[in-house]
């Protein structure tokens, strides 16, 4: 069996029950994706899948042969810190650092769903060309991560941080806006 | 330039840091570095360790490996008490990869583990034998292991192990175990009773009278990293010392290395020096991380295998494993006069507990040291109950009793028709109104005022259900926070000085708190070193000291062991210098810490770099380790954090939906060290209170006696949309009698949250919640 994981193929024979999450943590030793629930609840070990971002505890190793996965190792390139990576440490994004990893990929991936316009639970109008970016969108979307120390406002103010600098002038300026108002306040 | 720098540039810095005198002395002065404007304290430098953290290269218990390590799966009882007559275990050994199943038939002969708080080697949630007779205790006990070459193996293994119990009569309901309740002997060592006066006459003689009774469910921690260790035996070797015999490494979620080491050596009946317990990264602790089954079990099976082990409790594991916090009953009953002084205070109740374990959830905690009332009752008593021990959780006591305690206030007021602050205000104490003590530092009117203003207190309508925004009932609810300073015993911290900078290495623990960077920055001002040239070591039994992560303690014990250090590591230099030096003839007292060096106090020219001292000397390296003071402050003062929380809640009328819209804490816990990573301490305590407040409940079947969400999915914590921009504050003024004046901040934020999020849905709806959590049914 063959998987692209951060840019390298990689094989190995596993078990039909083994998890995405199993194979990535027990057999190539890329414990950076967390295993907090193994049931879809907690989102810390959240991996993008050809950009998208999935909870890899429910998802079989078997069932993603061939597809392209990103986890937290493969954010930073070139040993430099994906911005969101950075913010992250800036804005006090975690504490004990455990859904971290989840955190980020869920971040991550959010993005391509902000730029596809998949309107959230939040989403005002759903028939509109766009989404109106704001906090609660963002909020509302990171709501599948839990923090159980409590971070969230520092993971907020780092993911919008973050999507600023990522996103230049499209969606991060609005948030950054929102953002620097808050902080104003 | 960082803020750290910046303050670093600053022209207007103390010079140096001289030794700390006896700070817990009442003759003693302060710690040189609760000054105001020490470089590098309260600096919001950014974690030592994110980068290790964001990038998932930060290893943790249950992800290192060991060769020819096999993996573990329990099986859980399905009675709370009973016997196991028969463990069908054929199909599970027959099963590819399954290298054996072990149960009460075959473990190894394992003694009774030391119970924390009864023993001083007691780290472990219970005494009950572990697998070592066919009885079971509670529902959900390890009644099996099994050992696999996969996790995958192993678990299908454990599901198809079939076990046939006799069951017989538990007592699993609280309501009924009530009827039996019994005073405990204690209560975290001090009395279940406590009494000033006649309460209960002055009660009936008040002008004004609440009383209430308050419930709180169980808790669970929840840390997202699920309790998890890799562990093997070696023989043979011998540990550092060159010693024969077996040794046990074991890579643990920890948050008492030192105390784990203590009980595993009694039960396994070895020396503590054959085992070895790291815990570099723990992914959250909240008092759950301690010494509980699985880890024993881990070694046995790895002991009777003669493998490598590694067991990762499932989520399920660990409500089966882990005890929470206990079930509550509170009364509070409050007695007051015309102008709202307290005349007599009631705060009595009973909760849930085992007859194996020794902690009666103390709610009366925060209601020993807040309020002058002249008469006061407090007393504790326990509901044995056939459970999985209750344990420790985020601020024991004081988070599930101020929200009893702070919402009779609250009522009180109400019937008063006074502002709840204002009555708070009236009942501010001279002395604590339980010791008698005089207070070590106490601002909590100025953490209420300065929180009021900025939280725009004066805007509350004090009519409740009179604000409405569309189908939102709007309102605003307040609470006091306390909780204890203490400084446990045991604390030691080894310095070792190299020309390029220093190693502290105390064995405490990480788990979130901010600990290392912390510390790093504590002991870079102490020693006038820069904190690129620190390097905090932590989370390793092998290290110096004993500090447990509990109690909001390990800020004070590292920083009081390292105080301790300092003053051993100036007087070995001084030893050292020899006449040629600029520093030759001084004595310790004399001397600070400045400039990556040594100088006399006052002297700008007597100096000398560390490098030099010990290239003089001809030495590479100097090392010194010392204990920490006895923690006589205690003694001497009433020591305690404290705060008040303010909370702006909506409440649909049409739902019953309770949506927190704004929240902010105002704080006065002495120095703080960190702005950063203090903000997100406060923050994450008073989510946990959200949660407390709105959602938490550990479902426990009184039937079966048996814990029915056991998930993420079933126990609801509070996720990112669940939780407002919290503002924090705080006084920062100095404890004068603390090592750098602070005070641990680790369990402040839960406190009083639960009650200010009650008393601001009473605001806005006209109901009074006293059970929580706060859900929509109650509020239809």
């Amino acid at each position: 069996m063959q998987w692209t994981i951060n840019g390298q193929v990689r094989e190995a024979e596993v078990d039909f029950r083994t998890s995405l999450l199993d194979l990535l943590r027990e057999q190539f030793q890329l414990s950076g994706t967390k295993k907090g629930c193994n049931q879809g609840a907690c989102g810390a070990c959240t991996v993008l899948v050809d950009g998208e971002r999935i909870n890899a505890c429910l998802a079989l190793a078997v069932q993603y042969q061939g597809r392209t996965i990103t986890t937290v190792e493969g954010l930073a390139e070139n040993g430099t810190l994906h911005p969101v990576q950075a913010a992250f440490i800036e804005h006090d994004g975690f504490q004990c650092g455990y859904c971290t990893p989840g955190q980020l990929c869920s971040a991550v991936g959010m993005i391509g769903e902000l730029e596809r316009d998949h309107p959230s639970a939040v989403t005002a109008d759903l028939a509109a060309n766009g989404i109106e970016w704001n906090r609660d969108e963002l909020r509302e979307r990171m709501s599948g991560n839990l923090c159980r120390c409590g971070a969230y406002n520092g993971i907020a103010d780092a993911i919008a941080a973050g999507l600023a600098k990522e996103l230049g002038e499209e969606l991060g300026e609005e948030l950054d806006e929102e953002l620097g108002e808050e902080i104003a306040r | 330039m960082s803020a750290l720098d910046k303050e670093r540039s600053g022209d207007n810095q103390p010079a140096g840091v001289a030794l700390a005198g006896d700070y817990w002395r009442p003759e003693g002065g302060p710690d040189p570095l609760s000054e105001k404007g020490r470089i590098g304290i309260g600096a919001p430098l950014s974690r030592v360790d994110g980068a290790e953290k964001v990038t998932g290269s930060a290893r943790f218990a249950g992800e290192f490996t060991f060769e020819g390590m096999v993996y573990a799966a329990l099986v859980y009882s399905a009675i709370a008490n009973g016997r196991i007559l028969n463990i069908d275990r054929r199909e599970a050994e027959a099963m590819g990869g399954v290298v054996l199943v072990m149960t009460h038939e075959n473990a190894p002969r394992l003694n009774t583990p030391p119970v924390f708080l009864r023993s001083p080697n007691g780290a472990a949630g219970d005494d009950h034998p572990i697998m070592q007779t066919d009885r079971v205790h509670w529902n959900g006990q390890p009644v099996a292991l099994v050992l696999a070459e996969t996790q995958e193996q192993a678990d299908a293994a454990a599901e198809s192990i079939r076990v046939d119990y006799a069951a017989e009569p538990a007592m699993t309901d609280f309501e009924l175990a009530k009827t039996h309740a019994r005073r405990p002997d204690n209560v975290l060592g001090g009395p279940a009773e406590i009494t000033v006066g006649d309460a209960d006459a002055a009660f009936e003689a008040a002008a004004h009278q609440i009383d209430a009774t308050y419930t709180t469910p169980r808790h669970n921690h929840n840390a997202i990293e699920p309790h998890a260790l890799t562990l093997v035996w070696t023989t043979g070797d011998g540990d550092e010392s060159g010693r024969e015999g077996e040794t046990l490494r074991i890579h643990d979620a920890s948050q008492c290395v030192d105390l784990a080491v203590a009980s595993l050596a009694e039960v396994f009946g070895i020396e503590t020096s054959q085992i070895h317990i790291t815990s570099p990264f723990v992914g959250g602790g909240f008092g759950g991380k301690a010494l509980w089954q699985h880890q024993i079990l881990a070694a046995a099976a790895a002991k009777l295998a003669d493998r490598p082990v590694r067991l990762a409790l499932s989520r399920e594991g660990v409500y089966r494993v882990v005890g929470g916090r206990a079930c509550t009953e509170q009364r509070v009953a409050l007695g007051a006069d015309e102008q709202g002084r307290l005349q007599a205070l009631i705060h009595s109740g009973i909760a849930a507990m085992t007859q194996h374990n020794n902690l009666p959830e103390p709610f009366f905690q925060a209601t020993k040291c807040l309020y002058a009332a002249d008469h006061i009752r407090l007393s504790i008593d326990v509901a044995d109950m056939q459970m999985l021990a209750n344990t420790f959780m985020r601020a024991p006591g004081e988070s599930v009793g101020s929200f009893a305690l702070e919402s009779a206030l609250d009522e009180l007021a109400d019937q008063l028709g006074m502002d709840p602050l204002e009555l708070r205000r009236r009942n501010e104490p001279e002395r604590d109104p339980t010791s008698g003590l005089a207070f070590s530092s106490r601002h909590l009117l100025e953490a209420a005022r300065s929180g009021a203003e900025r939280f725009g207190w004066s805007e509350r309508s004090a009519t409740p259900a009179s604000r409405h925004e569309g189908e939102w009932q709007i309102g605003l609810g307040c609470a006091t926070a306390t909780y204890p300073y203490i400084r446990m015993p045991g604390a030691a911290a080894r310095i070792t000085l190299t020309p390029d900078g220093a190693t502290v290495g105390i064995a405490a623990h990480e788990m979130g708190m901010g600990t290392a960077t912390v510390q790093t920055q504590v002991a870079a001002a102490r020693l006038g070193l820069p904190v690129e040239k620190i390097a905090f070591h932590y989370g390793d039994s092998h290290l110096a000291g004993s500090v447990l992560a509990g109690g909001s303690q390990q800020t004070a014990a590292i920083g009081g062991a390292v105080i301790a250090a300092q003053r051993a590591l100036v007087a070995e230099l001084l030893a050292l210098v020899g006449q040629d030096s600029p520093l030759s003839g001084l004595s310790p007292d004399e001397i600070e810490c400045r400039n990556e060096g040594l100088g006399a106090i006052g002297n700008g020219s007597r100096f000398e770099t560390y490098a030099q001292i010990l290239a003089r000397a001809g030495q590479s390296e100097l090392s010194v380790q010392a204990d920490a003071a006895g923690s006589e402050e205690l003694a001497n003062w009433s020591m305690h954090s404290f705060g008040t929380i303010f909370c702006e809640a909506g409440v649909n009328s049409v739902t019953g939906e309770v949506r927190i819209r704004r929240l902010l804490g105002s704080f006065d816990c002495g120095r703080i060290l960190n702005t950063k990573t203090a903000t997100s301490q406060f923050r994450g305590g008073m989510i946990m209170g959200l949660g407390l407040a709105l959602m938490e409940e550990t479902l426990f079947d009184p039937r079966s006696g048996r814990v029915m969400n056991p998930s993420l999915a079933d126990y609801h914590v509070p996720v990112q949309m669940d939780v407002p921009e919290i503002e924090v504050m705080w006084t920062d003024i100095p404890d004068p009698h603390t090592p750098m004046g602070a005070h641990g901040i680790g369990e402040i934020g839960i406190t009083g949250v639960g009650a200010a999020v009650a008393n601001a849905v009473y605001n806005a709806s006209g109901k009074r919640i006293r059970d929580l959590p706060i859900t929509l049914d109650k509020l239809l």
